[in-house]
């Protein structure tokens, strides 16, 4: 077994140590910004105080598929450019991803029940992203599969990439779907053109979560680091005590 | 207490294994059972434990003090470790379901026997990074954990450096000693003393 | 007795933890069960008075495959890594260890589709007031379910592929829960309390808590070398 690729990656533990304090602090100020500005923002006319779900909703939808898309370009740098890094970093993609993913679907189901007048509806955005979630959940139940974290490195990686092939094909069959469906649907969660005093505060709060999206991918990969570190080490303790 | 089988016959896949097996074992004794592959050394073992029923004849236990099944003690080369477990997450869990009343007395035992197969310093590793000699080593530590008296023991030096057969002589030894009774099944040589050979070959 | 409780909660215990742990894949019914769910609005359209009439049955449907899933191994992974023959060696019947293993089962992969039925059944739209009966006759329903498929798994145990084969073994086993667990959801829908539907489910899956243990144990004895 190449133990060798079990080794520490001291200079990404030195920048992540120096860097999660620091990027949380400044995703902090703007998330607190953006929801600030969102709360004294003027309530829609349609939708009233309820759109303020949006100042976490959308980011949160943007962040599901930003963290797909972070976990396939990892599954590349398995697969292709084999860094010892890639699979740390899909893994922490893929956790941070479904987080986002799930809250998602339930700052979405929040908004609907005011919207719709129930908690879900079979929307075609919100199926979308509950597709995603359950593509989440495979990637991470291969992931729990195989205890040899290399192993299970890569076939998560081929996962995640026919995954993401299959992501656009998906979106348009659900709203192929969605179309032949039109009579039943009541989709009311359109994309209006967006009032500016509303936009400041969403580009804020998107930014200041897409900086908590990459302290918690770090912090991930922190863990996941120290975890394959533990477990080498009590590899080296069995085969000690072989001798 | 004196094991005794009379006339056993063992058929599998339609084949005679073996026809009119009879032999007594008392306290203290060993057997070691020896033959090529295919020649049933398994199959009896398995038949006096119980998980396999003879085609004919009968196995009983002389005054035992537990009925024969719940006497044996059994290792074969499937060591029944579970890799997600620790080691001693692994040996508990035999101990509670092999030895009977757990004693408070018996409460370091589990250790102790980890210790003397060389693996005191492992308990709290899980069992997957084990080697192979050292997942048949948890295997035997069973039955220093949880006693019983008699040791079916298929091919227990499989796997095992000379250490560890040094400890598995040991362990047969002071076993016997204690009135035990030890029936292994090998094609390797095993340091037993005087103990009693049977051969079984290939029926024809 | 001590003999008994210490051993059969270690069955208990070793199982939840094995389950729990990486590579045990507890959470893969649920995954299965929500997987389910999603699908049915894709073949009947999203058309929420359907999904409502369809719900209570789509969510048994779904239990009930969910439950299946998995099953197989209860008794095949102690058979392959030899600790099955540990079992049979206890001084503890047979029986009660196999009741000990579907207990552990049923508690790492049944009870949390039990769980997130609730939800699952809010986005199939079945009446608030409604989710709680249909949870209330999975949480009945689904050991009745894990027991039956015991006996299966017991008879499956030694075979190489006994997955697909114990769930074509279990289903049509299963009607009387699907029947009873579908038919008291309904019940409620409609307004009326729980009724001797229910307590049907109850004495079901009640006799198959008992029969499905002693099944098990008479195929780990006799059919497996």
């Amino acid at each position: 077994m190449p133990l060798i690729d079990y080794a520490n990656p001291h200079r990404f533990q030195r920048l992540a140590a120096r860097l999660i304090p620091l990027l949380g602090v400044v995703s902090g100020t703007l998330i607190v910004l953006g929801l600030a500005t969102g709360w004294v923002a003027p309530a829609d006319y349609q939708q009233g105080e309820m759109v303020k779900v949006m100042y976490i909703h959308v980011p949160f939808a943007w962040l599901s598929l930003g963290g797909y898309t972070v976990m396939a370009i990892s599954a590349l740098g398995t697969l292709v450019w084999r860094h010892p890094l890639a699979d740390v970093s899909g893994k922490a993609a893929a956790q941070v991803g479904a987080v986002f993913c799930f809250l998602c679907l339930v700052t979405g189901a929040l908004w609907g029940r005011p919207t719709w007048g129930t908690y879900w509806d079979w929307d075609p955005r919100l199926t979308s992203v509950l597709v995603l979630f359950l593509l989440y959940l495979g990637v991470l139940a291969l992931w729990r599969a195989f205890d040899d974290p290399l192993r299970a490195g890569r076939a998560a990686a081929i996962l995640a990439l026919v995954g993401f092939i299959n992501v656009p094909i998906v979106k348009f069959s659900v709203d192929w779907w969605n179309s032949i469906h039109q009579g039943a649907s009541v989709s009311k969660l359109g994309a209006p053109t967006i009032d500016p005093s509303m936009l400041y505060p969403l580009l804020f709060s998107a930014l200041g979560f897409f900086v908590l999206f990459l302290v918690l991918h770090m912090a991930l990969m922190r863990n996941e680091l120290l975890r394959r570190r533990a477990r080498t080490l009590r590899i080296l303790r069995a085969a000690e005590a072989e001798q | 207490m004196r094991l005794r089988t009379e006339q056993l016959c063992c058929v599998r896949g339609g084949r005679a294994l073996f026809r009119d097996l009879s032999f007594e074992l008392a306290a203290g004794e060993a057997l070691i059972v020896t033959g090529p592959n295919g020649a049933g050394k398994t199959s009896l073992l398995r038949i006096i434990a119980g998980l396999l029923s003879p085609a004919g004849g009968q196995i009983a236990l002389k005054d035992g003090e537990l009925p024969l099944g719940e006497s044996c003690h059994f290792v074969s080369h499937h060591d029944g470790v579970k890799g997600a477990l620790t080691v001693m997450e692994n040996l508990s869990f035999s101990c509670a379901l092999l030895g009977g009343i757990i004693r408070k007395e018996q409460a370091a035992a589990p250790a102790a026997a980890l210790s003397r197969l060389g693996l005191g310093a492992l308990g709290d590793l899980p069992a997957y990074v084990l080697s192979a000699g050292q997942k048949r080593r948890l295997a035997l530590s069973r039955l220093l954990a949880a006693p019983r008296p008699i040791w079916l023991l298929d091919e227990p030096t499989a796997s095992l450096d000379r250490a560890g057969q040094e400890v598995l002589a040991g362990m047969m030894g002071e076993h016997r000693a204690r009135g035990g009774m030890v029936i292994a099944a090998t094609h390797l040589p095993l340091d037993l003393d005087d103990a009693r050979t049977l051969t079984l070959s290939v029926a024809a | 007795m001590n003999t008994f409780t210490g051993a059969l909660s270690a069955v208990v215990l070793r199982d939840l933890r094995v389950a729990l742990r990486a590579g045990g894949g507890a959470g893969i019914g649920v995954i299965f069960f929500l997987s389910l769910v999603v699908i049915v609005p894709f073949a009947v359209g999203p058309d929420m008075p359907l999904l409502k009439r369809i719900g209570p049955a789509m969510l048994w449907i779904g239990a009930l495959l969910a439950t299946l899933l998995g099953l197989d191994r209860i008794f095949a992974a102690d058979h392959e890594d030899g600790s099955l023959d540990q079992l049979l060696l206890s001084s503890v019947p047979l029986e009660l260890i196999a009741a000990a293993k579907g207990f552990s089962h049923w508690l790492a992969s049944g009870l949390p589709l039990v769980i997130v039925t609730p939800l699952l059944g809010l986005m199939l739209g079945v009446e608030p007031h409604a989710l709680a009966t249909v949870a209330l006759t999975l949480l009945v329903g689904t050991p009745g379910v894990t027991f039956l498929g015991l006996a299966a798994a017991g008879l499956s145990a030694a075979l190489p592929r006994g997955g697909l084969l114990g769930a074509v073994l279990v289903l049509p086993l299963a009607i009387p829960l699907l029947i009873f667990g579908v038919v008291t959801t309904n019940a409620a829908i409609i307004g009326e309390g729980l009724g001797s539907p229910f307590r049907f489910l109850c004495a079901i899956s009640l006799f198959f808590l008992v029969l499905g243990p002693v099944a098990a144990a008479a195929a780990l004895r006799h059919v497996r070398e």
